[in-house]
């Protein structure tokens, strides 16, 4: 373990992909374990705010006492070009991967990050659902490429699902292994499939959630009152879909519904009509609830 | 030994009484519920634990304080009193938890 006044090993650096809801909060939880970080984002105007977010994120994983006390916070570098960012044998741990869950967007960030960093390198795709065996047609060498889907928020929930796809090297599964051993995290891994093990399951659930609701035969409240205290859900299933994003989730159950033609996956109407308000859920203080304050 | 005046007793006094006041007003406004001063914010069928981080920055931009180092754990936030005791203590510059 690193001490207090040591430098964060110099050996772990993270490139993450995206600056959204997921990029900083994978990131603060790399930063909050003292290994260096770069969030790269096409969009300025979300890399504008992205320190002040990862570094409220670090806080609160603090407070929370979910961060190793004795470990200097790793440094932040928000912005650069992928092509900035130091790779190679002294370079990179990993790159994780976390723009919107679109599969087209998805696909062209990890061709451009696969022809820009060293043979080796793992490649992880933050996923709630596309299978990794299709993100792998879009890079140069799928045996780099792994699938994560962190729970958000990453810093306070320790289990990761895993997911190897049918071409993930074992080299790349065991380097992400140890980064999540360095991280605090509990990996479990699964195979490849639309939504693996945890949206495949937690997706319907949370969209017949909302259909009850739309049908009038509880409240959001009940609904998520009747989950935790009858069915022992930490939070109700709509507090979790606010917490995932209403936009996300709807993304995640398109992808679900469009590979497995299972049509309790095709998102309700009143979970369309939501995201088409902009009420998201947390990030933009209303969803099922309402919010204040940017977490 | 330094035994503090009558003066003094009674404006700590005053300040507690007045930032106990503020938060409970703060907790009802933003959950809706009442919440007396030693009630645990955070046990089962409370407020979600991310609501922390919201007190957090509430004390902090409404006293002028900064929660740094292991101040910054939950417990300190668990209850009013609790709250109360912290913001008083950084405010009057008394030594506590002050660690990285």
């Amino acid at each position: 373990m690193t001490g207090q006044n040591a430098t964060p090993d110099a050996g772990q650096r993270l490139a993450v992909l995206g600056a959204g809801v997921m990029g900083t909060g994978i990131a603060a939880l790399a930063v909050g374990h003292g290994i260096a970080v770069s969030i790269i984002d096409v969009d300025r105007g979300r890399l504008a705010d992205a320190t002040a977010r990862v570094d409220r994120q670090v806080r609160t994983a603090r407070l929370m006492g979910t961060l190793p006390p004795d470990v200097r916070p790793g440094p932040l570098d928000v912005g650069p070009s992928l092509t900035d960012v130091p790779t190679g044998r002294t370079g990179l741990t990993a790159v994780v991967e976390a723009v919107t869950e679109d599969p087209y967007a998805k696909a062209k960030v990890l061709t451009e990050v696969s022809a820009l960093v060293t043979p080796g390198t793992p490649v992880v795709s933050n996923t709630s659902s596309i299978p990794i065996d299709e993100l792998a047609r879009s890079v140069a060498r799928p045996e780099d490429l792994v699938g994560s889907h962190f729970m958000n928020p990453p810093y306070l929930i320790r289990t990761v699902e895993v997911i190897r796809g049918p071409r993930t090297g074992p080299h790349t599964l065991d380097a992400v292994r140890r980064l999540l051993a360095v991280l605090g995290r509990e990996p479990v891994v699964v195979e490849d499939a639309p939504g693996f093990v945890t949206s495949r399951i937690l997706h319907p659930m949370i969209n017949n959630a909302v259909r009850v609701v739309a049908a009038g035969t509880a409240s959001v409240e009940s609904v998520d009152t009747l989950l935790q205290g009858c069915l022992g859900h930490p939070t109700g299933p709509l507090r979790t879909a606010d917490l995932i994003g209403l936009d996300n989730l709807v993304d995640s159950l398109w992808v679900l519904h469009e590979r497995t033609g299972d049509e309790s996956c095709r998102p309700c109407e009143l979970l369309l009509t939501k995201v088409r308000a902009g009420h998201l859920g947390r990030k933009s203080g209303r969803g099922f609830y309402h919010y204040e304050g940017d977490l | 030994m330094t035994v503090p005046s009558d003066q003094e007793v009674s404006d700590t006094g005053d300040r507690v009484d007045t930032v106990t006041a503020e938060l409970v007003r703060f907790l009802t406004a933003r959950t809706g519920r009442a919440w007396p001063p030693d009630t645990d914010l955070f046990a089962t069928g409370g407020l979600s634990s991310l609501f922390a981080m919201e007190l957090v920055v509430h004390l902090e931009q409404t006293y002028g304080v900064s929660v740094r180092g292991t101040d910054l754990r939950l417990d300190n936030f668990r209850t009013v009193r609790r709250m109360v005791a912290l913001v008083d203590r950084l405010r009057t510059g008394e030594p506590g938890d002050h660690g990285a």
